[in-house]
């Protein structure tokens, strides 16, 4: 086919203009990639000249930030087990039996779980915490974070379970299962799919969240990464921005790792049903 | 194999009543359709007998064991899904032998078996497949695997032939039946598809509205239809049925419509008992009783052509009686039909099925 002049020329200030817009967005990534390797790097964007590492040793010779990002991991795989268990089981049941007004009990949960992890019920979750007795400690921020991630996590398997064709456990059931064994043989690796979009969503809110941690933790030794960060200050309040930029690229990279692992191994895809 | 016996089985979901005080005893080596349009209670009927559903009110044995309130793990029955329910994460070697897994057989024994039974099915090179990775028609052969390859006291079947394309569906049948002689089994197997139930059936349930409105035999089932709506239901083309008005002419029974007369049918005390409450009669006959009036011809039904479909083998012939009371025929000759614009159709009197007004049958002198 050929192209008009005027159409053709559209077309390149179109791209052009894409282009444009395009390495708008891109400015702050490529900063977040090339910082990390430069020994004098500020907040403007340079090429690191010459590339190095001496930043991640500095940053890997400060037991706090590396202490904070064992917390973030304990913390963050704690509440996504705990997440990822309890809303399977829950949605599970919600779906499969006929309990009355099961509708309603995820509706309400749903519209409180905003108010849970949210901050405006910051200061009963502090004093039930406190009260509890678990102030200062990971199970605080793992129990905080379930509690407000589980209405959603369990809204949004319910309604993929609810999608999947009951026959699969009753033809088990039939065949001579019980329903637990029609549960482990038959649902939960149809459901599987459905636990680790749960369990990514999880893992990325708890991991990157600030306010939490920094308002149930006291010590130092049990900061997340998130809160952690802030350490990277000179006594002037002024950011040290070679280890920010350094601190902040190790600090992304469980997340992307989990999202390289999980499109590998599942690839995001949910099982096709049997055509009918 | 065992028996299955429903006794005043009545299901509801809320206020509607899916099955409605339904009892039958099917016998041990029975295979047993039940036959009814959609909606009517069959599947229904079927999940109560898996355990899949509990009964509002009444009893249901197996092998003489109430099972009424039992789970279905316990009932060591085997049930084809209508949507087949292979488990889609299993290669068919473990779909196949799930049951013999639950059972607690170890691994070789029981995929061996798989392979033995896919074999029989024609499925067993397909052992290392995904569900997703099989054809419509190998899907449900694999079902039918999974159900056979341990032994059950009953099978149940839920339209499992359903999304087959014509051409399987009849081979399909054909295995079914030729299982069924094998190996005797008691099988109850759901369809609306009243050739598939002929085709397979020792006895027949038809079911209506979630009542059994006839429970018997295929012949006795096309050759006596209880009411018009088994009439209506079985054969294909289904049976004529003709409202007409009914007399008593020199004690012989005389019947009357739009273009039709019928004399000297055997009065009987039943006829005469629905004569008197309101004179109307439905007069019942089967499309290949009918034929081209030859001339002179008595019992004879004259209106416009409607359709003259030529099958092959055989033709169907429609007329169009006014108000879309249509009347079929079905002719068997592999000549084509040439038809005046008006045509005559005519039958002999041993083929005539009455009904009452209410569409009961009126049982025939002798029956
Ligand atoms: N779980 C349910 N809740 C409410 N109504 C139901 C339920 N299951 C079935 N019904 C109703 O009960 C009636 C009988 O249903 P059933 O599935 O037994 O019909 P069927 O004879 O198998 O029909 P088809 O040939 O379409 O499969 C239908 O009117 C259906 O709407
Ligand atoms: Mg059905």
């Amino acid at each position: 086919m050929k192209l008009t002049i005027p159409a053709f020329v559209g077309r390149i200030a179109f791209s052009a203009l894409a282009a444009l817009i395009g390495a708008i967005f891109a400015l702050p990534l490529l900063w977040f990639l090339f910082a990390p390797f430069n020994a004098r790097a500020e907040l403007g964007l340079a090429l690191p000249d010459p590339w190095t590492l001496n930043n991640f040793v500095t940053v890997f010779g400060n037991s706090y930030a590396v202490q904070a990002l064992w917390n973030s991991f304990i913390q963050a795989v704690g509440g996504v087990i705990l997440v990822g268990a309890a809303a399977t089981l829950a949605a599970y049941a919600l779906s499969r039996s006929s309990i009355p007004g099961k509708g309603a009990v995820t509706y309400i949960l749903l519209l409180f779980s905003s108010v849970v992890s949210g901050s405006a019920a910051m200061v009963p979750i502090f004093l039930i915490v406190s009260a509890a007795g678990l102030m200062d400690t990971h199970l605080a921020v793992i129990l905080t974070f379930a509690g407000g991630l589980l209405p959603t996590a369990m809204f949004i398997l319910r309604d993929f379970i609810d999608s999947i064709p009951k026959s699969y456990e009753e033809s088990a059931m039939v065949a001579g299962a019980s329903p637990v064994q029609a549960f482990f043989d038959v649902a939960l690796p149809v459901i599987r799919p459905g636990i680790v979009v749960i369990v990514v969503w999880s893992f990325v809110n708890i991991w990157g969240s600030f306010l939490i941690p920094f308002i149930l933790l006291r010590s130092d030794s049990n900061m997340p990464a998130s809160v952690a960060i802030y350490s990277f200050y000179s006594e002037a309040g002024t950011p040290i921005v070679t280890l920010l930029a350094a601190y902040s690229l190790i600090y992304s990279l469980p997340v992307i790792a989990l999202y390289l692992f999980v499109s590998w191994k599942f690839g995001f895809r949910f099982f096709g049903g049997i055509k009918a | 194999m065992a028996s299955v016996e429903f006794k005043n089985v009545t299901k509801s979901f809320g206020e509607f009543r899916a099955v409605s005080d339904v009892s039958f005893d099917i016998g041990d080596g029975e295979f047993v359709c039940l036959l009814g349009p959609s909606g009517c209670g069959k599947t229904t009927s079927l999940r109560m007998m898996a355990g899949l559903e509990t009964p509002t009110a009444g009893q249901i044995f197996i092998g003489g064991d109430e099972v009424t309130h039992l789970h279905p793990k316990d009932r060591n029955i085997a049930m084809v899904f209508q949507d087949y329910a292979l488990y889609p994460h299993m290669n068919l070697a473990d779909n196949i032998a799930y049951p013999l897994k639950v059972r607690g057989e170890p691994v070789a024994q029981r995929h061996g078996r798989a392979k033995e039974v896919a074999d029989v099915l024609k499925i067993g090179h397909l052992m290392d497949r995904l569900p997703s990775q099989i054809s419509g028609g190998q899907q449900q052969r694999t079902s039918l695997a999974r159900a056979l390859v341990y032994p059950a006291k009953v099978y149940l079947f839920d339209e499992p032939l359903s999304n087959l394309d014509a051409k399987l569906r009849l081979e399909a049948r054909g295995f079914l039946n030729h299982l069924q002689r094998d190996m005797g089994m008691t099988a109850v197997y759901v369809t609306h598809d009243q050739a598939e139930a002929m085709a397979l059936a020792t006895r027949i349930a038809v079911m209506d509205q979630g009542h059994i409105v006839q429970f018997a035999s295929p012949i006795e089932i096309y050759r006596r239809p209880s009411t018009t709506f088994v009439a209506n239901f079985v054969g294909n083309p289904p049976m004529n049925l003709v409202e007409v008005e009914g007399a008593q002419i020199d004690g012989k029974l005389a019947l009357k419509a739009e273009g039709l007369t019928i004399d000297g049918l055997a009065m009987t005390d039943a006829i005469g008992k629905a004569l008197a409450t309101s004179g109307k009669l439905t007069l019942g006959v089967r499309p290949e009783h009918l034929g081209i009036a030859e001339v002179g011809a008595i019992n004879t039904i004259t209106a416009p052509l409607f359709a003259n479909e030529n099958m092959g083998p055989e033709s169907l012939v429609t007329v169009d009686r006014g108000d879309s009371a249509r009347v079929t025929a079905r002719i068997f000759t592999d000549d084509h039909l040439d038809l005046s614009k008006v045509v005559t159709l005519s039958f002999s009197h041993e083929h005539v099925h009455l009904f009452d007004s209410a569409g009961m049958r009126i049982p025939a002198l002798g029956e």
